[in-house]
């Protein structure tokens, strides 16, 4: 390496993948042979054509000269992001293959020039930060007319409160009615509520609603489970119906839960942030990303959230078990950890820190706490120290490494790949997991071996 | 609740939130729980009621009791494997085959292709693997048999142990001897006889290829004490177990079975006495075969002439000679086949006037024996592993009728190139493609050693380029290419550039063939340098 500037491994260009198949694609593009025409910038960027499957190559160009994460552009017409060309052409010029020094040619230039004078105007106006962090809700509010902004969020408050309203008429209804009832009627009529509360601008009770016309379904004990869920909705609609009498944590709670984003107002914290896990789910219309972060400084433990549309991976993507220099910013609800990337400070790197861990019993009673700030919370965040994937039936524990007290695997938990990566990496020897622990059991996400050993992903 | 079956809810709420369950089934019109008022309100009151029943019965979970703790699995003494090695060996195995697009096979790799040569390689290098690769690599192994025994290997004893807890992967338990239990050294005499005597099949067949292998002569003792009271089939296997480590000191207990009831028992005998020449089986079938083949020196050029047997009498029944031929085949050049291929090959320049074999097998034949005879030396040669006989069978590899349908077919040449030293295999099929291109040489390719020798990878790069040239689709080649993709030495890599390139179109080559097969060589290089980083992350300390 002859070049000056912080050239990236490879791991740290693999952990820009979006899922495996990407990692596995990309990592075949990353040699000299499927590249002609490749250069690089000082260490700013760096651009080459892949020969694809038609006649035309893809240019494909990186731009690595923003703090935040490196810009990617490819004229191929895959939907993953980055794309397995752009993290070929990373890993050909970490790697060390030849990438010449040169100009960029003229399609590289002009998108480079453009983009860093795009960057440059949004860092002027102060409103870096919003890249990765897309809330749907309000995030570009407040720079308009303040009087109208006020008018609009009470008019879709007053909706909301008749939304509420209706729906403690339907589950009275249910109630009176009985539970049994509920069986025979089947999705129908929970989509319909669904919607009704989607047209009072209360996605979160939308949510909660749809979840209720699962749970007959669900094998034996659903009566006592749709009691809960229909307690604990009933609960919120309370909650938001009196919100004014609520003290303010638990107002933004109730705010939060009903689907108000608010906007990532907490003050700005720096500290090398460990990545814990990194998760997706999907629904018909939504890919959300979950990033566990733990603060190797401040001992905090921050969630970030990212949206993609479905069939599309998130564009955060952050690598287990390596440490990144960020700012973030706190939500305002009180019970959970959600938090904004403000800014990154350098690409994530090698960390040995671990978070420490507690016992079992240590952990379910941190979930029993938290329910205090969060009564709707269906897990909380947690390390277990010394623990042992222990078959227990058909289904695991982890079970502390002393003295004889065992967490239960989450039904899912136990059913998905994971949990076999979880048992070899620990052969009967206590291991350090990291997971999310609720009233289902607990739900493990990265393991780490006793002795040495990297953080392993279990999701 | 909801699946935490060992988790305890505290003490005193179950009565009352049963109350409200059965209430909430039924509905408020039929039933309220205790403390909640019938009438319009009792709904929302007994929502109330559940719901903080609900937060407060979460609130107070705790755990449950451990279930016992599974064994911890045994130690694994080999080194741990270098980083970048274990990036790799993860991004190999998660290339499951038909996740790329089906069809054409591009310009990548294919990765799940190099993982039975990177096993070898960590293998041989003895390393351990990383403990959560471990259930990738068992179900890599579960859905290719042929990856097994090198997938089992690398994985080592925590496979063992993690396959005895997934059903999944019972096959690693199968295909180990006893099950993964660890088998008796053979200096440990007590053990063996009692598992030679009391175990079942599988550990049996085990145990006797593992004394075998180490100490020859006590496999066949432990076999000669049971003989009498084994089944056919399993007399079968177990006499299939010494063609490991074979020698004259087996000939009496070989020549014994020759009685068995069994005839496939009879016939396996036969031919493991036919592989040592000095047995007295094979002497007798050498009386037998030369009084068949006989030298005229009569005709203006020395002749071979053939008088096949007329009857199939009971010693040769009984030195394995099967009676029947298969159907479409006469009966005396069927015997007339056996006695060769079973007479030791040191029988014929002996019998034929001093000649070398190249004399040997360059003597016309009369009345279209030529065939037969060669056939049966060829097995001949490979049975006994006869080298000189080899090479004079195989003649020169640039003959015009090596590449045609001559007396020895290709796949005879394959099974004779075995017999040879690799440097010697390499050249010959070298030579053989030189001459005669690659549309017949994949099936001697694959008895080349890889990765192939320097002369034999420039003769298959040298024709694949005049395949190109000649304006045909690299499909046709497929094969080969695939193999010189997996056999090629990496270091070869760096000649392969130029060929990359799309070069111009002649006017009469087949359209865009040109693109396919730039992007052929493409993957060519491309894996040949994935192999050589590969090697070489396995190298690293």
């Amino acid at each position: 390496m002859t070049q000056q500037g912080v050239r990236w491994t490879a791991d740290q260009v693999l952990a820009l993948a979006a899922d495996d198949a990407s990692r596995t694609a990309g990592s075949k593009l990353g040699s000299a042979g499927s590249w002609s025409g490749t250069g690089s910038a000082r260490e700013e960027a760096v651009w080459g054509l892949c020969k694809g499957s038609g006649a035309t190559p893809y240019r494909t160009v990186v731009d690595l000269a923003d703090p935040s994460g490196p810009a990617y552009r490819c004229s191929c017409p895959s939907r993953k992001f980055p794309c397995k060309h752009a993290l070929g052409l990373l890993l050909l010029w970490s790697g060390g293959e030849p990438v010449p020094r040169a100009e960029p040619p003229e399609w590289a230039g002009q998108w480079l020039t453009e983009r860093r004078a795009r960057l440059g105007r949004n860092t002027e106006k102060g409103e870096k930060g919003e890249k990765t962090e897309g809330s749907a809700a309000d995030a570009a509010g407040g720079a308009a007319d303040p009087e109208a902004a006020r008018r609009r969020a009470e008019r879709r408050a007053e909706r909301i409160g008749a939304g509420a309203t209706e729906l403690e008429q339907r589950l009275a209804d249910l109630l009176r009615s009985g539970l049994a009832s509920a069986e025979q009627s089947g999705y129908g009529l929970w989509d319909e509520t669904a919607a009704r509360m989607v047209d009072a601008q209360a996605p979160g009770l939308a949510a909660r609603v749809r979840e209720l016309g699962a749970i007959p379904g669900s094998g034996p004990g659903w009566p006592a489970r749709l009691l809960e869920e229909c307690a604990l909705l009933h609960l919120l609609d309370r909650g938001w119906l009196r919100r004014a009498e609520l003290p303010d944590g638990l107002a933004a709670t109730v705010r939060s839960r009903v689907g108000l984003t608010g906007t990532a107002g907490g003050p700005p914290v720096r500290d090398n942030w460990l990545v814990l896990a990194q998760y997706d789910t999907a629904d018909a219309k939504l890919t959300t990303r979950r990033v566990w972060l733990y603060g190797t400084g401040s001992g905090r433990t921050a969630l970030l959230l990212s949206y993609g549309p479905v069939g599309r991976a998130p564009e955060l993507a952050l690598p287990v078990g390596l440490a990144l220099d960020a700012e973030l910013s706190a939500y305002p609800d009180a019970g959970r950890q959600r938090a904004a990337l403000v800014e990154r400070h350098a690409p994530p790197e090698p960390t040995p820190v671990r978070p420490p861990g507690v016992t079992t019993v240590e952990a379910a009673a941190r979930y029993g706490d938290a329910l205090r700030d969060d009564p709707w919370l269906e897990s909380v965040p947690v390390t277990l120290g010394d623990v042992v994937p222990t078959p227990d039936g058909d289904s695991w524990q982890l079970a502390d490494a002393d003295g004889g007290a065992a967490l239960p695997l989450t039904s899912s938990a136990a059913s998905r790949p994971g949990l076999w990566r979880l048992v070899a990496l620990s052969g009967g020897a206590p291991v350090k997991v990291f997971g999310e622990c609720g009233h289902r059991g607990f739900t493990p996400l990265t393991a780490w071996p006793t002795g040495a050993g990297e953080a392993v992903p279990l999701c | 609740m909801n699946g935490t079956a060992a988790a305890l809810p505290p003490s005193g709420g179950t009565d009352t939130w049963e109350e409200l369950v059965t209430a909430a089934l039924l509905g408020t019109d039929r039933r309220t729980p205790p403390g909640v008022a019938p009438g319009p309100s009792a709904p929302l009151d007994l929502l109330d009621r559940a719901a903080a029943e609900t937060v407060r019965r979460r609130a107070g979970l705790r755990p449950g009791p451990a279930a016992p703790r599974p064994e911890p699995a045994p130690g694994d003494p080999r080194p741990p494997l270098p980083a970048a090695a274990a990036r790799r060996l993860a991004m190999l195995l998660a290339d499951r085959p038909g996740a790329a697009s089906g069809g054409r096979r591009g310009a990548a790799p294919d990765l799940m292709e190099l993982l039975p040569q990177w096993l070898a390689t960590a293998n041989a290098r003895g390393y351990a693997a990383p403990p959560q690769v471990l259930p990738a690599l068992l179900d890599a192994a579960r859905g290719r048999t042929d990856l097994r025994p090198a997938a089992l290997e690398f994985a080592g004893p925590r496979a063992l142990w993690l396959a005895r807890l997934n059903p999944d992967w019972r096959f690693a338990l199968r295909a180990l001897p006893g099950g993964g239990a660890v088998l008796p050294r053979p200096e440990e005499t007590d053990r063996v006889r009692r598992l030679w005597e009391e175990g079942l099949f599988a550990e049996r067949v085990a145990l006797l290829a593992a004394v075998r292998s180490r100490e020859p002569d006590t496999a066949r003792e432990l076999l000669t004490a049971t003989w009498a009271t084994e089944r056919a089939e399993d007399r079968l296997m177990f006499l299939d177990s010494l063609r490991t480590g074979l020698g004259p000191r087996d000939e009496p207990f070989l020549e014994q079975a020759l009685a068995d009831r069994s005839r496939n028992v009879r016939a396996t005998a036969a031919e493991l006495l036919s592989a040592l020449p000095e047995s007295a089986l094979a002497a007798r079938m050498a009386v037998r075969a030369a009084a068949c083949v006989a030298l005229d020196r009569t005709r203006s050029v020395p002749t071979l002439v053939v008088e096949a047997p007329h009857e199939c009498d009971a010693g040769m029944e009984r030195d394995g000679v099967v009676p029947r031929p298969p159907t479409g085949r006469g009966e005396r050049s069927w015997w007339f086949g056996q006695l060769v291929e079973a007479a030791p090959l040191a029988t014929w320049p002996t019998r034929l006037g001093g000649r070398t074999p190249e004399q040997i097998v360059a003597l016309p034949v009369t009345d279209d024996w030529r065939g037969e005879l060669h056939a049966a030396w060829c097995r001949a040669a490979v049975r006994q592993r006869d080298p000189a006989w080899s090479r004079a069978l195989l003649g020169s590899p640039s003959a015009p009728e090596a590449g045609g349908p001559g007396a020895v077919s290709l796949a005879e040449r394959a099974k004779l190139l075995g017999t040879l030293p690799a440097g010697e295999r390499a050249e010959w099929v070298a030579g053989f493609i030189a001459t005669h291109g690659l549309s017949e040489a994949f099936q001697l390719l694959g008895v080349c050693a890889v990765p192939w020798a320097a002369p034999l990878g420039r003769a298959v790069v040298d024709a694949l380029n005049i395949a190109r040239d000649a304006g045909s689709y690299p499909w046709s080649f497929s094969g080969v290419m695939g193999l010189a993709e997996r056999c090629l030495d990496p270091s070869e890599a760096g000649r392969l550039d130029a060929l990359m390139a799309v070069p111009d179109e002649p006017e009469d080559a087949s359209p865009g063939a040109g693109g396919y097969w730039a992007e052929a060589f493409q993957r060519l290089v491309t894996t040949l340098r994935l192999r050589g980083v590969m090697r070489e992350e396995l190298e690293a300390p």
